[in-house]
């Protein structure tokens, strides 16, 4: 009785061992095989509904049929791992070859708007200048003729006034035609503090207007004032700008210039940017490019800043942006940077 | 100043090219602007022989010249028809780059090389006066004296340069030959040959004027006047050598008295004016004009003078515009037997005022208003005298000279200790006696400090300063080092505001806008109507009529840049500005005006179209998104209020903003009245002042923390009429809600079926969350059916079902 029975128990966890085995490898979603695995291993499943049969064995018997229970159900847990990871490699197989996507399509757009080229330029000009420890210094773009010109040592009736075309508002208040007079502001409020180490950009105005002048326009000015200031700290100041600005291998050169409110004075030219200084149509076969304007200040200038000319010396440079972005951008007509197309403004 | 090379090779040894010396002046501070080769297009031109005229082979109407060109015979085929067998003629070898921009290569006309081109007049753009009559037909042929194998442009004596200077202010001395030659002699450390009177002290010998007196009127105006009384006055062309000194410099030939005096002028930069002394009558007044008075000048023209201009005259009437143009009345003629030439100082502002205001500019009037030598007057009739007795032109005879100032000899101390410092350049003693030998200054020199007299003729030095850089440029700028500034370190930093500026350029950009620049002086109409008539500031002589005033908007400069894009059929447009806008207090300005800051936008169009997004319409809400967006980055509190009395504004479509219940801008649609003149459909505007903006900007950033119990989210729609505003309902929902309503979205407005006639659904989106405890269902349900509750009754609003 006991054997017929042990033998039909163990044909039973056969049978169900095979015919799990074979559903298993029919099913195709991992939902299937978990109802598959209920039905077997459950706590109603068929395996375990034979285990509990197994209580009227002989205690000799029941370890052996719980031993070949157990291996049965660990062998069936083991092929329904087997066939779920099956199941999941085939899932990702299918989703990936349905998720193929265009990639050459043009991304979302992100709106991005444009800095107007002389803004670039100005930016960059103030970035370089704060590395090298200089302040930020504004004034009026409206101005007195004492600013713009006489504290500047440009008295009236002074022949060098006609270098510059002012727009005039009254006798005595104009646009100011160059940052310069920014330096007499910065030297009255600052004095007798020292170091002046400012930079000034902003607007200026003459009376001019073609494709290489515009009637407005922007400079950005200089000003160091300090015991002890020399004329090769200029040329030192200079160069490392125009390293910054065009390029680690340029060099610069001062040539003697004039201007009422610095002596000497220099105009410096760096070297071509686009030939590096072999002679090209850019800097018309010369190698050079005129970029400012400088000198040590006047004595006179610095008096009129409440410094004693005694005791300090200085600086001043200063540049037309416009010449930059110019040179910088390859731009040929000044006109453009004031005409606001923006097929041109949104190259930048 | 144009310089002949030619001229200043008699004044200075020189050794280098045009070229050469036009880099040295460059680089010593004399800018030379251009160099203009004379000879140009002629260089590869030589004067040839005919040797032979035979028959093209292959061609009836082309002949075939063997040319004498002096060290060889070259073979040229030609058309031309009046060529004779020792015919001299101009030939262009091959390499040569014509006048008319002809460029001469070795070619092969019908199976014959040509190895050049006779050349016609036209080719060499020269008029009838050079070449026989036969020329006019054809090849120009020279006269048979015309030397074989000689440069074309040297056998018409065209070998000359001429240097074209830019002067700078501080320069007037080398307006004059003299000059420019002591200055090449000091770059170069050549030696000059001068005219003696050009050197200081020279004394001029002649009997003193008895027969009538210099009467200077008003010393300030006049500090010396010089008058040269000349006989036996034969008046005739100039010599050739004269006449081209003048036209290389630009001044045309026009007598022999007449080119002496502009000759001298060129050489020495003292203008001089002759008058037929037998037209002065009584003696020589320099006095400004009298009311109403009249002048005929040389022009021929009658020109009525100013009170303050300043006169030549003689007892009874003017003889000339002191410095700008003589009278016609004591003009230098055919006739003219005895003169009386001026050599005399104006005041230059006298001069320049004149000048101008005649429209009457010339060689002698730029020279005065630069300055020039009150010491060397006298000199430089010495200089006259001689070229009149050299030329046959007249005999002096007489001098007077009325000095009524004479500016001092200058001396200035230059120490090489101070110089070495300023410059940054170690500096030897003997290095700065070099400098001062090469200008040829005079100096004393102890242990390092000069003392240095100052050439009456170089009036721009006046201080130490001014010597440093001329011992600068004469031992070469490039001997300056590259150094740093010694002193205390300094930190380089953005003040707030400008900070701020950067900032709010970069919001703006990033939300997609362009950034333009626009002039800030614009049309008077269109900035009155975005802006304030009454505080325009006009600029008295602006560049146009249409730059006629400084702005006190942005406005109509952007709505302009708008309008040309989309006439240029950029039709998508979204731009800003940041600047300045410009108030006056009152008509004429007294005081500084006030510059305000301001940030201004338009926006017309839309985004480009995309494939995968809808395109973002540049309307109301865009413009005001990035208002938010703005404000969120500041931290400010903007507030949009139904725009009051905006008649420019559409009114339907248009806010106030206020910042703290200051009105800093507004925002909108521009009004449908305005689209046709704008050339603009529905364009938006804003326009913001930002010292305001400024001073309310979030300084720090305080954190919250973030809850750590979970939010419960609670959507709720509801129906109300359109006018029903939904920033008010907003309020009331976050009103009722509590601290534990911690945001409301609102994330769709619907107006159209299901929903009724003149009302619109608005759904919102509610997060509740405690920073204490996890909420329950039930105290988010009662809280929203009494934010329901309380809207239904503010608004009546329905729930959308």
């Amino acid at each position: 009785m006991d054997l017929e029975r042990v033998i039909y128990l163990k044909s039973e966890i056969l049978r169900i061992r095979e015919e799990a085995l074979k559903e298993l490898r029919e099913l195709d979603s991992p939902e299937a095989l978990q109802e598959l695995k209920v039905k077997v291993l459950g706590k109603k499943g068929s395996l375990t509904a034979l285990l509990r049969q197994m209580g009227s064995l002989s205690a000799e018997e029941r370890p052996i049929m719980g031993q070949v229970v157990n291996e049965v159900r660990t062998r069936l847990e083991q092929a329904w791992e087997e066939r779920s990871e099956e199941l999941d490699a085939m899932a990702l197989q299918k989703r990936l070859a349905t998720e193929r996507i265009d990639i050459t399509l043009p991304g979302t757009r992100v709106a991005r708007g444009h800095y107007h080229p002389l803004t670039q330029v100005i930016e960059e000009i103030e970035d370089i200048f704060l590395g090298m420890g200089f302040q930020i210094a504004e004034g009026p773009e409206i101005e007195s003729d004492y600013y713009n010109f006489e504290a500047l040592n440009l008295p009236k009736e002074h022949p060098a006034r006609e270098m510059q075309d002012s727009f005039y508002i009254t006798e005595e208040i104009l646009l100011r035609t160059q940052t310069s007079p920014v330096q007499i502001r910065t030297m009255e409020k600052l004095h007798p503090h020292l170091p002046v180490k400012i930079i000034a950009p902003g607007k200026v105005y003459r009376n001019d207007d073609d494709a290489t002048h515009s009637p407005m326009f922007h400079q950005v000015e200089g000003l160091v004032v300090d015991r002890g200031i020399r004329m090769s700290d200029l040329k030192g100041i200079l160069l490392n700008f125009s390293r910054e600005m065009f390029g680690e291998s340029r060099e610069i050169r001062l040539r003697p210039s004039f201007f009422p409110f610095t002596e000497p004075s220099a105009e410096v030219d760096v070297s071509c940017m686009l030939c590096g200084g072999s002679g090209c149509r850019l800097c018309k076969g010369t190698g050079w490019i005129e970029i400012l304007g400088s000198g040590m200040v006047h004595p006179k200038v610095l008096e009129m800043g409440g410094y004693n000319p005694q005791e300090v010396t200085g600086f001043a440079f200063g540049m037309g942006v416009e010449r930059i972005a110019m040179l910088k951008f390859g731009i040929e007509d000044m006109r453009l940077l004031f005409d606001n197309d923006l097929r041109f403004l949104q190259q930048f | 100043m144009k310089v002949s090379l030619e001229w200043l090779r008699e004044l200075v040894d020189l050794d280098q090219s045009a070229e050469e010396l036009a880099e040295t002046l460059t680089r010593g501070g004399i800018e030379v602007e251009n160099v203009e080769n004379l000879n140009k297009g002629f260089e590869k031109v030589v004067i040839g022989e005919i040797v032979s005229l035979t028959k093209h082979p292959d061609a009836d109407r082309l002949l075939v010249c063997a040319v004498n060109v002096g060290q060889e015979e070259v073979t040229i085929v030609t058309g031309a028809q009046n060529l004779l067998t020792g015919d001299r003629i101009p030939v262009a070898l091959v390499g040569a780059n014509l006048p008319n921009d002809l460029s001469i290569r070795k070619s092969k006309l019908r199976g014959v090389v040509s190895q050049g081109m006779l050349c016609s007049r036209e080719e060499l753009l020269l008029d009838d006066t050079i070449g026989l009559d036969r020329s006019a037909d054809g090849i120009l042929i020279l006269p048979p004296t015309a030397p074989i194998g000689e440069n074309f442009g040297h056998y018409l004596g065209l070998e000359d340069s001429i240097l074209d200077l830019e002067l700078y202010p501080n320069r007037p001395d080398c307006l004059a030959m003299v000059n420019v030659a002591r200055e090449v002699a000091s770059l170069t450390r050549k030696k000059p040959h001068l005219p003696k009177w050009a050197e200081q002290n020279q004394v001029l010998s002649l009997p003193v004027v008895r027969d009538f007196r210099i009467i200077i009127e008003d010393q300030e105006l006049c500090w010396r006047y010089a008058g040269l009384v000349v006989e036996d006055v034969h008046i005739a062309p100039s010599p050739e050598w004269m006449q081209r000194r003048l036209k290389a410099a630009g001044v045309r030939p026009i007598s022999n008295i007449v080119d002496i005096t502009n000759y001298v002028m060129l050489e020495m930069g003292q203008p001089l004016h002759a008058f037929d002394r037998d037209k002065i009558e009584g003696d020589v007044h320099v006095r400004p004009a009298h009311p109403g008075e009249k002048i005929v000048t040389l022009d021929g023209a009658e020109r009525t003078l100013q009170t303050h201009t300043l006169l030549i005259a003689d007892d009874s009437q003017p003889l000339g515009v002191a410095g700008v143009m003589g009278g016609l009345y004591s003009e230098v003629t055919k006739d003219t037997k005895r003169l009386m030439i001026e050599s005399a100082h104006f005041s230059s502002v006298s001069i320049r005022r004149t000048s101008r205001r005649l429209g009457l500019r010339s060689e002698a009037s730029n020279r005065f208003e630069k300055g020039i030598d009150v010491s060397g007057i006298v000199a430089v009739l010495g200089r006259v005298c001689d070229l009149l007795i050299d030329l046959g032109a007249g005999r002096p005879v007489a001098l007077v000279d009325e000095v009524r100032h004479l500016p001092s000899r200058r001396q200035i101390t230059l120490s090489t200790e101070h110089t070495s410092t300023v410059l940054g350049i170690e500096l030897k003693i003997s290095e700065i006696r070099q400098v001062l030998e090469d200008l040829n200054f005079e100096y004393k020199e102890n242990s390092g400090l000069f003392q240095v007299e100052i050439p009456t003729y170089r009036s721009d030095l006046e201080i130490e300063e001014d010597l440093m850089e001329e011992v600068a440029r004469l031992i070469g700028y490039d001997r300056i080092p590259t150094t740093l500034p010694q002193g205390d370190q300094t930190q380089g930093r953005r003040t707030p505001e400008q900070e701020f500026r950067r900032r709010l350029r970069k919001v703006l950009a990033q939300s997609g806008m362009d950034e333009v620049l626009t002039y800030t002086f614009t049309r008077a109409e269109s900035d009155a109507q975005w802006g304030s008539a009454k505080h325009q500031i006009p600029l008295l002589n602006p560049l146009r009529e249409e730059l006629g005033v400084m702005r006190t908007s942005l406005i109509p400069g952007l709505l302009d840049v708008a309008a040309r894009n989309v006439a240029r059929r950029n039709m998508d447009v979204s731009i800003f500005e940041i600047g300045n806008t410009y108030w006056g207090e009152e008509q004429p300005l007294k005081k500084l005006p006030r510059e305000e800051l301001r940030v201004a936008a338009v926006a017309v169009g839309k985004s480009e179209r995309h494939w995968l997004n809808q395109p973002v319409s540049y309307d109301f809400y865009y413009l005001k998104g990035i208002m938010e967006g703005l404000a969120l980055e500041f931290g400010l509190k903007l507030e949009f209020r139904v725009a009051e009395n905006q008649s420019l504004l559409h009114p339907g479509r248009s806010a106030d903003l206020y910042l703290q219940n200051q009105c800093v801008g507004f925002l909108g649609e521009i009004h449908p009245s305005l689209e046709k003149e704008w050339g603009l459909e529905r364009a938006v505007i804003f326009e913001l002042e930002l010292s305001t903006l400024f001073k309310r900007i979030r300084q720090t950033v305080r954190a919250h923390s973030i809850p750590r119990f979970p939010a419960i989210l609670r959507d709720l729609a509801v129906v109300v009429t359109v006018e029903t505003s939904a920033e008010a309902v907003m309020a009331k929902i976050r009103k009722l809600g509590g601290d534990l309503l911690q945001q409301v979205e609102i994330f769709d407005v619907y107006t159209g079926n299901p929903i009724p006639e003149d009302h619109k659904s608005l759904a919102f989106s509610l997060r509740y969350q405690s920073i204490e405890r996890t909420l329950t269902d039930e105290e988010v349900n009662l809280l929203n059916s009494r934010i329901l509750e309380g809207i239904q009754q503010d608004f009546g609003a329905e729930r959308r079902k």
